[in-house]
């Protein structure tokens, strides 16, 4: 068992190497590989997940097809999913592959925090909607889906910062992102690469606690202020802390 | 541990094949074996931090917030940079992976407990108070007991996170099964061997995931009465 001298000392080296953050496939590159798949595996998330959990919160159905498949996700391994989709579309191993894996684990904080999002609507609301005449499609777009914004944002939240943490494994099929700079640093060896593995797990780290911040900001600013007591009140659990990490 | 492969493929790189398993079956099995041991030792030292960090919560409020915080935190961070954190310290063995199983099992255990603690009726709290319950007392025989099935919960969960992130050890080479997927990844995607293994990841946790079911209806036989 080899065990590096001075990981942290050595992690400082390495990043104040300037090289390191420029050269090719260097951190700035890896940073903009790590965002670039993390952005589109949310978006896609979002492009399936909202309008389905909105959908099925709007008709009432469906609650335990959506804790169903925040179980099942929650079992199936990340490197599984990422291994096996490149399979599927055989198309190499670009991006789309680790995207789509990756959206795969977005799905079920976005579909359930949708869903609950609009359950959560008072009903006397929903009533008086139906009474002043507004039709079905209405009802969902200007009563329920504003009401259920900060679900949305909270789920968003959720999602986007497990999806930063989860695009860390990409590396393991080379897929690119901060991940990847762990994994040559073991690829050196513990002994002579311990500075850069810790300097790629501050960096990887780093990146998804920023992430929980600065969308926690975002969550808050979209949350009415009554609605923000109120849920600290209630002390209703997050649907988040269902689901796993990375 | 490495794994041998016996590579007698079916023709054609099929998704699944007995032939694979058959041949494969030591490997498989010790794989299994890895994996499950580290998924029960890891639940096992969380259990046993959690739940004195629990009542510690519980018990002593202004500690709540900064308890559930830090291992909040300890949560966000990826699992490829917490293993990232703990090699250099610990080198390439299963204890690197079974550290950081630990600290992901804890936050989920202690928050559930913590739940389930809190929601025991200060009616009841009273009425063991007023019977001249102590406060160790009160703990065994009142609040845990109550607290049961947040504890089950959070058991649950960790378990069933555990199975699956247990796979991300192959980065220090003890993943257990992760260790088979990443393999047949590497072997030219050699899909039986990813999907042999991917479907008993799956399974396992299932598994597990009914065991803890099924014990823990074995200790609140009231929570089944009630719900009948």
């Amino acid at each position: 068992m080899t065990v590096a001298a001075n990981p942290i000392g050595q992690a400082i080296t390495w990043i104040n190497d300037p090289l390191n953050w420029t050269n090719p496939g260097g951190m700035l590159d890896r940073l903009g590989e790590h965002l670039t798949i993390s952005a589109l595996a949310v978006a896609l998330g979002c492009l399936v997940a909202w309008p389905l959990g909105l959908w099925l919160g709007h008709l009432g159905r469906g609650g335990g097809l959506v804790v169903l498949i925040s179980n099942a996700t929650l079992a199936i391994p990340t490197l599984a999913l990422l291994t096996i989709l490149p399979v599927v579309f055989a198309s190499g191993f670009g991006k789309t592959p680790v995207v789509v894996a990756l959206a795969v684990f977005a799905v079920p904080p976005l579909l359930a925090n949708a869903y609950t999002g609009v359950r959560q609507v008072d009903p006397e609301a929903r009533d008086a909607a139906r009474g002043m005449g507004l039709s079905s499609a209405q009802l969902l777009r200007r009563v329920e889906l504003p009401l259920a914004v900060p679900y949305l944002a909270a789920g968003f939240r959720t999602a986007a910062v497990q999806v930063i943490a989860t695009a860390a494994l990409a590396s393991f099929v080379n897929g690119g992102g901060l991940g990847q700079i762990i994994r040559t640093g073991f690829g050196i060896g513990i002994a002579a690469g311990g500075g850069q593995i810790v300097a790629g797990g501050v960096l990887v780290a780093g990146l998804a606690l920023l992430a929980e911040v600065v969308l926690g900001g975002v969550e808050r600013l979209v949350t009415p202020k009554p609605l923000r007591r109120g849920r600290q009140r209630l002390g209703r659990p997050r649907a988040a802390d269902a689901t796993g990490s990375a | 541990m490495s794994f041998r492969l016996s590579y007698r493929a079916d023709p054609g790189n099929p998704w699944f094949s007995w032939q694979y398993v058959r041949d494969n079956s030591d490997t498989i099995l010790a794989a299994v074996r890895e994996h499950a041991s580290l998924t029960g030792r890891a639940v096992l030292i969380a259990v046993l931090i959690a739940l004195p960090l629990s009542v510690l919560a519980y018990w002593v409020r202004p500690l709540a917030g900064p308890i559930l915080a830090v291992s909040g935190v300890v949560y966000t961070i990826p699992s490829l940079a917490l293993f990232a954190f703990i090699a250099p310290y610990l080198g390439t063995g299963a204890t690197t992976v079974l550290v950081g199983l630990v600290l992901y099992a804890l936050l989920l255990i202690v928050r559930n407990v913590v739940a389930g603690l809190n929601q025991v009726p200060p009616e009841v709290r009273e009425a063991a108070e007023g019977m001249g319950y102590g406060r160790w007392r009160r703990l065994f025989r009142i609040d845990l007991p109550l607290a049961l099935p947040g504890i089950v919960t959070g058991v649950r969960l960790a378990t069933v996170s555990t199975v699956a992130l247990v796979t991300v050890g192959v980065l220090v080479g003890h993943g257990g099964l992760g260790q088979l997927i990443f393999a047949g990844f590497q072997n030219n995607l050699y899909k039986a061997e990813i999907m042999t293994a991917a479907l008993l990841c799956v399974a396992l946790a299932v598994v597990l995931d009914l065991l803890l079911i099924l014990v823990a209806r074995l200790v609140t036989p009231w929570s089944t009465r009630r719900a009948r």
